[in-house]
Protein backbone atom coordinates (compact mmCIF):
# COMPACT_ATOMS: atom_id res chain seq x y z
CA UNK A 1 0.00 0.00 0.00
CA UNK A 2 2.74 2.46 1.00
CA UNK A 3 4.68 1.57 -2.14
CA UNK A 4 1.55 2.13 -4.11
CA UNK A 5 1.12 5.64 -2.73
CA UNK A 6 4.76 6.47 -3.27
CA UNK A 7 4.56 5.27 -6.84
CA UNK A 8 1.49 7.37 -7.48
CA UNK A 9 3.25 10.41 -5.98
CA UNK A 10 6.34 9.90 -8.11
CA UNK A 11 4.34 9.38 -11.28
CA UNK A 12 2.33 12.52 -10.64
CA UNK A 13 5.48 14.59 -10.14
CA UNK A 14 7.25 13.11 -13.15
CA UNK A 15 4.25 13.72 -15.37
CA UNK A 16 4.48 17.44 -14.47
CA UNK A 17 1.10 17.16 -12.83
CA UNK A 18 0.46 18.74 -9.42
CA UNK A 19 0.43 17.33 -5.92
CA UNK A 20 -2.55 18.70 -4.00
CA UNK A 21 -2.95 19.14 -0.22
CA UNK A 22 -4.88 15.94 0.51
CA UNK A 23 -2.63 13.71 -1.60
CA UNK A 24 -0.20 11.36 0.04
CA UNK A 25 3.36 12.76 -0.04
CA UNK A 26 6.70 11.67 1.43
CA UNK A 27 7.54 13.26 4.79
CA UNK A 28 10.72 14.76 3.39
CA UNK A 29 8.79 16.45 0.60
CA UNK A 30 6.36 17.98 3.09
CA UNK A 31 9.10 19.13 5.47
CA UNK A 32 11.31 20.57 2.76
CA UNK A 33 8.37 22.41 1.21
CA UNK A 34 7.24 23.88 4.54
CA UNK A 35 10.78 25.13 5.18
CA UNK A 36 11.21 26.50 1.67
CA UNK A 37 7.81 28.21 1.44
CA UNK A 38 8.04 29.60 4.98
CA UNK A 39 11.48 31.04 4.26
CA UNK A 40 10.04 32.62 1.15
CA UNK A 41 7.05 34.00 3.08
CA UNK A 42 9.34 35.44 5.77
CA UNK A 43 11.41 37.12 3.02
CA UNK A 44 8.34 38.87 1.64
CA UNK A 45 7.36 40.09 5.12
CA UNK A 46 10.84 41.20 6.22
CA UNK A 47 11.34 42.63 2.72
CA UNK A 48 8.75 45.30 3.51
CA UNK A 49 11.15 46.98 5.93
CA UNK A 50 14.02 48.29 3.76
CA UNK A 51 11.58 50.00 1.40
CA UNK A 52 9.07 50.91 4.09
CA UNK A 53 11.93 53.00 5.45
CA UNK A 54 11.39 55.46 2.56
CA UNK A 55 7.60 55.71 2.41
CA UNK A 56 7.38 58.79 4.61
CA UNK A 57 10.26 60.45 2.76
CA UNK A 58 9.29 59.68 -0.86
CA UNK A 59 9.89 62.86 -2.90
CA UNK A 60 6.39 63.14 -4.39
CA UNK A 61 2.85 61.97 -3.76
CA UNK A 62 3.09 59.80 -6.89
CA UNK A 63 6.21 58.02 -5.65
CA UNK A 64 4.72 57.63 -2.19
CA UNK A 65 1.53 56.04 -3.53
CA UNK A 66 3.56 53.66 -5.73
CA UNK A 67 5.88 52.67 -2.90
CA UNK A 68 2.96 52.10 -0.53
CA UNK A 69 1.27 49.86 -3.09
CA UNK A 70 4.47 47.90 -3.63
CA UNK A 71 5.11 47.35 0.07
CA UNK A 72 1.45 46.33 0.51
CA UNK A 73 1.92 43.81 -2.32
CA UNK A 74 4.86 42.27 -0.46
CA UNK A 75 2.63 41.79 2.58
CA UNK A 76 0.14 40.07 0.28
CA UNK A 77 2.88 37.82 -1.12
CA UNK A 78 3.83 36.78 2.38
CA UNK A 79 0.20 35.95 3.14
CA UNK A 80 -0.32 33.87 -0.04
CA UNK A 81 2.74 31.87 0.91
CA UNK A 82 1.86 31.39 4.59
CA UNK A 83 -1.52 30.21 3.36
CA UNK A 84 0.24 27.64 1.13
CA UNK A 85 2.28 26.32 4.09
CA UNK A 86 -0.92 25.81 6.05
CA UNK A 87 -2.23 23.41 3.39
CA UNK A 88 0.79 21.28 4.34
CA UNK A 89 -0.17 21.27 8.01
CA UNK A 90 2.06 24.13 9.20
CA UNK A 91 0.74 26.52 11.83
CA UNK A 92 1.05 30.22 11.12
CA UNK A 93 1.61 31.26 14.73
CA UNK A 94 4.38 28.74 14.90
CA UNK A 95 6.05 30.07 11.74
CA UNK A 96 5.92 33.65 13.04
CA UNK A 97 7.45 32.50 16.31
CA UNK A 98 10.21 30.67 14.47
CA UNK A 99 10.97 33.80 12.45
CA UNK A 100 11.21 36.15 15.41
CA UNK A 101 13.24 33.65 17.39
CA UNK A 102 15.67 33.34 14.50
CA UNK A 103 14.97 29.64 13.99
CA UNK A 104 13.87 30.13 10.37
CA UNK A 105 15.63 32.25 7.80
CA UNK A 106 14.66 34.85 5.24
CA UNK A 107 16.57 36.16 2.22
CA UNK A 108 19.84 37.81 3.27
CA UNK A 109 19.35 40.67 0.83
CA UNK A 110 17.03 42.36 3.33
CA UNK A 111 19.82 42.67 5.86
CA UNK A 112 21.39 45.45 3.83
CA UNK A 113 20.40 49.05 4.63
CA UNK A 114 18.57 51.44 2.27
CA UNK A 115 20.75 54.55 2.48
CA UNK A 116 19.28 56.76 -0.26
CA UNK A 117 16.06 57.05 -2.23
CA UNK A 118 17.89 55.60 -5.25
CA UNK A 119 17.93 52.34 -3.29
CA UNK A 120 14.15 52.14 -3.74
CA UNK A 121 14.65 52.16 -7.51
CA UNK A 122 17.57 49.75 -7.47
CA UNK A 123 15.72 47.32 -5.20
CA UNK A 124 12.76 47.31 -7.59
CA UNK A 125 15.01 46.83 -10.60
CA UNK A 126 17.63 44.37 -9.29
CA UNK A 127 16.24 42.79 -6.13
CA UNK A 128 12.71 42.27 -7.42
CA UNK A 129 14.32 41.42 -10.78
CA UNK A 130 16.39 38.65 -9.21
CA UNK A 131 13.34 37.49 -7.26
CA UNK A 132 11.40 37.26 -10.54
CA UNK A 133 14.19 35.10 -12.05
CA UNK A 134 13.96 32.81 -9.04
CA UNK A 135 10.18 32.74 -8.99
CA UNK A 136 9.06 32.35 -12.59
CA UNK A 137 10.24 28.70 -12.76
CA UNK A 138 8.43 28.03 -9.47
CA UNK A 139 5.11 28.74 -11.17
CA UNK A 140 5.62 25.16 -12.49
CA UNK A 141 6.59 23.67 -9.16
CA UNK A 142 5.02 20.31 -8.28
CA UNK A 143 3.00 21.44 -5.26
CA UNK A 144 -0.29 22.97 -6.43
CA UNK A 145 -0.91 25.65 -3.77
CA UNK A 146 2.72 26.82 -4.00
CA UNK A 147 2.60 27.01 -7.80
CA UNK A 148 -0.65 28.97 -7.70
CA UNK A 149 0.75 31.40 -5.13
CA UNK A 150 3.81 31.91 -7.33
CA UNK A 151 1.64 32.70 -10.35
CA UNK A 152 -0.17 35.46 -8.45
CA UNK A 153 3.12 36.77 -7.10
CA UNK A 154 4.87 36.84 -10.47
CA UNK A 155 2.02 38.82 -12.01
CA UNK A 156 2.45 41.48 -9.34
CA UNK A 157 6.25 41.49 -9.38
CA UNK A 158 6.39 42.86 -12.87
CA UNK A 159 4.95 46.16 -11.56
CA UNK A 160 7.61 46.15 -8.85
CA UNK A 161 10.47 45.86 -11.28
CA UNK A 162 9.11 48.37 -13.76
CA UNK A 163 8.39 51.06 -11.16
CA UNK A 164 11.97 50.70 -9.91
CA UNK A 165 13.49 51.00 -13.35
CA UNK A 166 11.26 53.95 -14.22
CA UNK A 167 12.29 55.68 -10.97
CA UNK A 168 15.96 55.23 -11.91
CA UNK A 169 15.40 56.51 -15.46
CA UNK A 170 13.87 59.63 -13.95
CA UNK A 171 16.85 60.13 -11.64
CA UNK A 172 19.30 59.56 -14.50
CA UNK A 173 17.64 62.41 -16.41
CA UNK A 174 18.16 64.66 -13.36
CA UNK A 175 21.28 66.29 -11.94
CA UNK A 176 24.80 64.85 -11.83
CA UNK A 177 24.30 64.37 -8.11
CA UNK A 178 21.25 62.22 -8.76
CA UNK A 179 23.10 60.15 -11.37
CA UNK A 180 25.93 59.60 -8.90
CA UNK A 181 23.40 58.53 -6.32
CA UNK A 182 22.03 55.89 -8.71
CA UNK A 183 25.50 54.57 -9.55
CA UNK A 184 26.44 54.42 -5.87
CA UNK A 185 23.30 52.45 -5.13
CA UNK A 186 23.98 50.04 -8.01
CA UNK A 187 27.50 49.55 -6.66
CA UNK A 188 26.13 48.55 -3.26
CA UNK A 189 23.30 46.27 -4.45
CA UNK A 190 24.77 44.43 -7.45
CA UNK A 191 26.73 41.79 -5.53
CA UNK A 192 24.09 41.15 -2.87
CA UNK A 193 21.55 40.75 -5.72
CA UNK A 194 23.74 38.06 -7.30
CA UNK A 195 23.95 36.32 -3.93
CA UNK A 196 20.14 36.03 -3.89
CA UNK A 197 20.45 32.92 -6.08
CA UNK A 198 22.28 31.13 -3.29
CA UNK A 199 25.74 29.58 -3.09
CA UNK A 200 27.47 28.13 -6.17
CA UNK A 201 26.08 24.78 -7.36
CA UNK A 202 29.21 22.96 -6.18
CA UNK A 203 28.49 23.98 -2.58
CA UNK A 204 24.74 23.81 -2.70
CA UNK A 205 23.23 20.93 -0.72
CA UNK A 206 19.85 19.29 -1.41
CA UNK A 207 19.71 20.57 -4.98
CA UNK A 208 19.41 17.12 -6.52
CA UNK A 209 16.52 15.93 -4.37
CA UNK A 210 14.68 19.22 -4.76
CA UNK A 211 15.09 19.09 -8.53
CA UNK A 212 13.73 15.52 -8.60
CA UNK A 213 10.74 16.68 -6.54
CA UNK A 214 10.28 19.62 -8.92
CA UNK A 215 10.34 22.11 -6.05
CA UNK A 216 13.46 23.62 -7.54
CA UNK A 217 13.55 23.86 -11.31
CA UNK A 218 16.93 25.39 -12.17
CA UNK A 219 20.25 25.42 -10.33
CA UNK A 220 21.55 28.52 -8.53
CA UNK A 221 24.29 29.13 -11.10
CA UNK A 222 21.91 28.75 -14.05
CA UNK A 223 19.56 31.34 -12.60
CA UNK A 224 22.41 33.69 -11.69
CA UNK A 225 23.74 33.56 -15.25
CA UNK A 226 20.29 34.22 -16.65
CA UNK A 227 19.91 37.25 -14.38
CA UNK A 228 23.28 38.70 -15.43
CA UNK A 229 22.42 38.21 -19.11
CA UNK A 230 19.13 40.04 -18.63
CA UNK A 231 20.51 42.85 -16.50
CA UNK A 232 23.50 44.01 -18.55
CA UNK A 233 21.53 45.53 -21.45
CA UNK A 234 19.19 47.16 -18.91
CA UNK A 235 22.17 48.78 -17.18
CA UNK A 236 23.48 50.02 -20.53
CA UNK A 237 20.12 51.56 -21.40
CA UNK A 238 20.05 53.23 -18.01
CA UNK A 239 23.63 54.49 -18.27
CA UNK A 240 25.08 52.79 -15.19
CA UNK A 241 27.89 50.26 -14.82
CA UNK A 242 28.00 47.14 -12.66
CA UNK A 243 30.97 47.09 -10.25
CA UNK A 244 32.58 44.01 -11.80
CA UNK A 245 35.79 44.31 -13.86
CA UNK A 246 35.39 40.72 -15.04
CA UNK A 247 31.98 41.34 -16.56
CA UNK A 248 32.19 40.93 -20.33
CA UNK A 249 30.40 39.25 -23.22
CA UNK A 250 31.71 35.79 -24.08
CA UNK A 251 31.13 35.24 -27.78
CA UNK A 252 31.78 31.52 -27.55
CA UNK A 253 29.34 30.85 -24.72
CA UNK A 254 26.82 33.37 -25.96
CA UNK A 255 26.60 34.63 -22.37
CA UNK A 256 28.25 37.17 -20.11
CA UNK A 257 31.24 36.14 -18.03
CA UNK A 258 31.21 37.68 -14.58
CA UNK A 259 33.14 37.69 -11.32
CA UNK A 260 32.35 35.79 -8.17
CA UNK A 261 30.46 37.43 -5.30
CA UNK A 262 32.21 37.54 -1.94
CA UNK A 263 30.87 34.29 -0.49
CA UNK A 264 32.49 34.94 2.88
CA UNK A 265 30.35 38.03 3.19
CA UNK A 266 27.32 36.00 2.10
CA UNK A 267 27.80 33.41 4.84
CA UNK A 268 28.52 36.09 7.41
CA UNK A 269 25.21 37.80 6.64
CA UNK A 270 23.34 34.47 6.59
CA UNK A 271 24.72 33.71 10.04
CA UNK A 272 23.42 36.99 11.41
CA UNK A 273 26.38 39.30 10.88
CA UNK A 274 24.78 41.66 8.35
CA UNK A 275 24.30 45.36 9.02
CA UNK A 276 20.55 45.05 9.65
CA UNK A 277 19.89 41.47 10.83
CA UNK A 278 19.14 42.46 14.40
CA UNK A 279 17.12 45.50 13.47
CA UNK A 280 14.91 43.56 11.03
CA UNK A 281 14.02 40.86 13.53
CA UNK A 282 13.59 43.31 16.41
CA UNK A 283 11.19 45.34 14.27
CA UNK A 284 9.18 42.27 13.27
CA UNK A 285 9.03 41.12 16.87
CA UNK A 286 7.85 44.52 18.07
CA UNK A 287 5.14 44.71 15.40
CA UNK A 288 3.94 41.25 16.43
CA UNK A 289 3.96 42.01 20.14
CA UNK A 290 2.40 45.46 19.74
CA UNK A 291 -0.39 43.85 17.73
CA UNK A 292 -1.23 41.30 20.41
CA UNK A 293 -3.96 43.39 22.06
CA UNK A 294 -5.62 43.96 18.67
CA UNK A 295 -5.71 40.24 17.94
CA UNK A 296 -7.13 39.54 21.38
CA UNK A 297 -9.71 42.32 21.22
CA UNK A 298 -10.92 41.20 17.80
CA UNK A 299 -11.23 37.61 18.99
CA UNK A 300 -13.14 38.73 22.11
CA UNK A 301 -15.46 40.87 19.99
CA UNK A 302 -16.12 37.94 17.63
CA UNK A 303 -16.88 35.64 20.57
CA UNK A 304 -19.29 38.17 22.08
CA UNK A 305 -20.99 38.70 18.72
CA UNK A 306 -21.42 34.95 18.28
CA UNK A 307 -23.08 34.64 21.70
CA UNK A 308 -25.44 37.53 20.86
CA UNK A 309 -26.42 35.94 17.57
CA UNK A 310 -26.97 32.62 19.28
CA UNK A 311 -29.31 34.31 21.79
CA UNK A 312 -31.32 36.21 19.18
CA UNK B 1 -4.89 34.76 26.12
CA UNK B 2 -3.33 33.15 23.12
CA UNK B 3 -6.02 32.80 20.51
CA UNK B 4 -5.17 32.21 16.94
CA UNK B 5 -7.99 33.34 14.66
CA UNK B 6 -9.83 30.65 12.69
CA UNK B 7 -8.91 29.88 9.09
CA UNK B 8 -11.24 30.94 6.26
CA UNK B 9 -11.17 29.74 2.68
CA UNK B 10 -11.67 32.51 0.13
CA UNK B 11 -13.57 32.25 -3.16
CA UNK B 12 -13.69 35.08 -5.69
CA UNK B 13 -16.03 35.69 -8.62
CA UNK B 14 -13.76 37.24 -11.23
CA UNK B 15 -16.57 38.90 -13.14
CA UNK B 16 -20.29 38.57 -13.69
CA UNK B 17 -21.12 35.31 -15.44
CA UNK B 18 -18.30 33.33 -13.82
CA UNK B 19 -18.33 30.99 -10.83
CA UNK B 20 -16.64 31.82 -7.56
CA UNK B 21 -13.19 30.21 -7.63
CA UNK B 22 -11.03 29.26 -4.66
CA UNK B 23 -8.05 31.64 -4.38
CA UNK B 24 -6.52 30.84 -0.99
CA UNK B 25 -7.15 31.25 2.70
CA UNK B 26 -6.63 33.67 5.56
CA UNK B 27 -7.11 34.03 9.29
CA UNK B 28 -9.75 36.35 10.73
CA UNK B 29 -11.75 36.57 13.98
CA UNK B 30 -15.13 36.56 12.24
CA UNK B 31 -16.81 36.45 8.84
CA UNK B 32 -16.99 40.19 8.41
CA UNK B 33 -13.29 40.69 9.08
CA UNK B 34 -12.52 37.71 6.87
CA UNK B 35 -14.33 39.46 4.00
CA UNK B 36 -12.47 42.72 4.56
CA UNK B 37 -9.13 40.98 4.77
CA UNK B 38 -9.94 38.91 1.69
CA UNK B 39 -10.61 42.10 -0.23
CA UNK B 40 -7.19 43.49 0.74
CA UNK B 41 -5.25 40.27 0.25
CA UNK B 42 -6.87 38.75 -2.83
CA UNK B 43 -8.46 41.60 -4.82
CA UNK B 44 -5.98 44.48 -4.84
CA UNK B 45 -6.26 44.74 -8.63
CA UNK B 46 -9.98 44.35 -9.34
CA UNK B 47 -9.65 40.56 -9.46
CA UNK B 48 -13.21 40.13 -8.30
CA UNK B 49 -16.75 41.47 -8.12
CA UNK B 50 -17.85 39.21 -5.28
CA UNK B 51 -16.14 37.29 -2.48
CA UNK B 52 -17.22 34.29 -0.43
CA UNK B 53 -15.49 33.37 2.80
CA UNK B 54 -16.14 29.96 4.33
CA UNK B 55 -14.78 28.62 7.64
CA UNK B 56 -12.18 26.06 6.56
CA UNK B 57 -13.49 23.71 9.25
CA UNK B 58 -16.93 23.72 7.59
CA UNK B 59 -15.70 22.25 4.31
CA UNK B 60 -16.17 18.56 3.65
CA UNK B 61 -13.97 17.18 0.89
CA UNK B 62 -13.63 13.86 -0.82
CA UNK B 63 -10.35 12.26 0.13
CA UNK B 64 -7.83 11.16 -2.47
CA UNK B 65 -7.92 7.58 -1.29
CA UNK B 66 -11.55 7.46 -2.33
CA UNK B 67 -10.74 9.22 -5.54
CA UNK B 68 -11.42 6.37 -7.90
CA UNK B 69 -14.82 5.23 -6.67
CA UNK B 70 -15.96 8.78 -5.90
CA UNK B 71 -15.23 10.11 -9.36
CA UNK B 72 -15.81 6.85 -11.19
CA UNK B 73 -19.35 7.69 -12.35
CA UNK B 74 -17.88 10.54 -14.42
CA UNK B 75 -14.89 8.51 -15.55
CA UNK B 76 -16.81 6.06 -17.70
CA UNK B 77 -19.13 8.58 -19.32
CA UNK B 78 -16.83 9.99 -21.98
CA UNK B 79 -19.89 10.75 -24.06
CA UNK B 80 -20.43 13.73 -21.79
CA UNK B 81 -17.48 15.46 -23.43
CA UNK B 82 -17.83 17.20 -26.76
CA UNK B 83 -14.65 15.60 -28.10
CA UNK B 84 -16.42 12.19 -27.94
CA UNK B 85 -18.24 13.04 -31.16
CA UNK B 86 -16.47 12.93 -34.52
CA UNK B 87 -17.70 15.77 -36.68
CA UNK B 88 -16.38 16.36 -40.23
CA UNK B 89 -14.01 19.30 -40.30
CA UNK B 90 -15.90 21.20 -42.97
CA UNK B 91 -18.99 21.56 -40.77
CA UNK B 92 -18.65 25.06 -39.28
CA UNK B 93 -19.48 26.41 -35.83
CA UNK B 94 -19.53 23.10 -33.94
FE1 LIG C 1 7.21 39.91 -3.45
FE1 LIG D 1 8.33 42.52 -5.12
Amino acid sequence: MADDLELRFERTVQAESRIEPRDWMPDGYRKTLIRQIAQHAHSEIIGMQPEGNWISRAPSLRRKAILLAKVQDEAGHGLYLYSATETLGADREDLTTKLIEGRQKYSSIFNYPTLTFADVGVIGWLVDGAAICNQVPLCRTSYGPYARAMIRICKEESFHQRQGYELLMTMMRGTQQQRDMVQDSVNRWWWPALMMFGPPDAESTNTEQSMAWRIKRDTNDELRQKFVNMSVPQAEALGVAFPDPELKWNEERGQYDFGSPDWDEFWQVVKGGGVCNEQRIAHRRKAHEDGAWVREAAAAHAAKQAVKEGAA
Amino acid sequence: MSTSWPLWEVFVRGKRGLNHVHVGSLHAPDAEMALRNARDVYTRRNEGVSIWVVPAAAITASSPDEKDPFFAPAGDKVYRHPTFYAIPEDVPHL
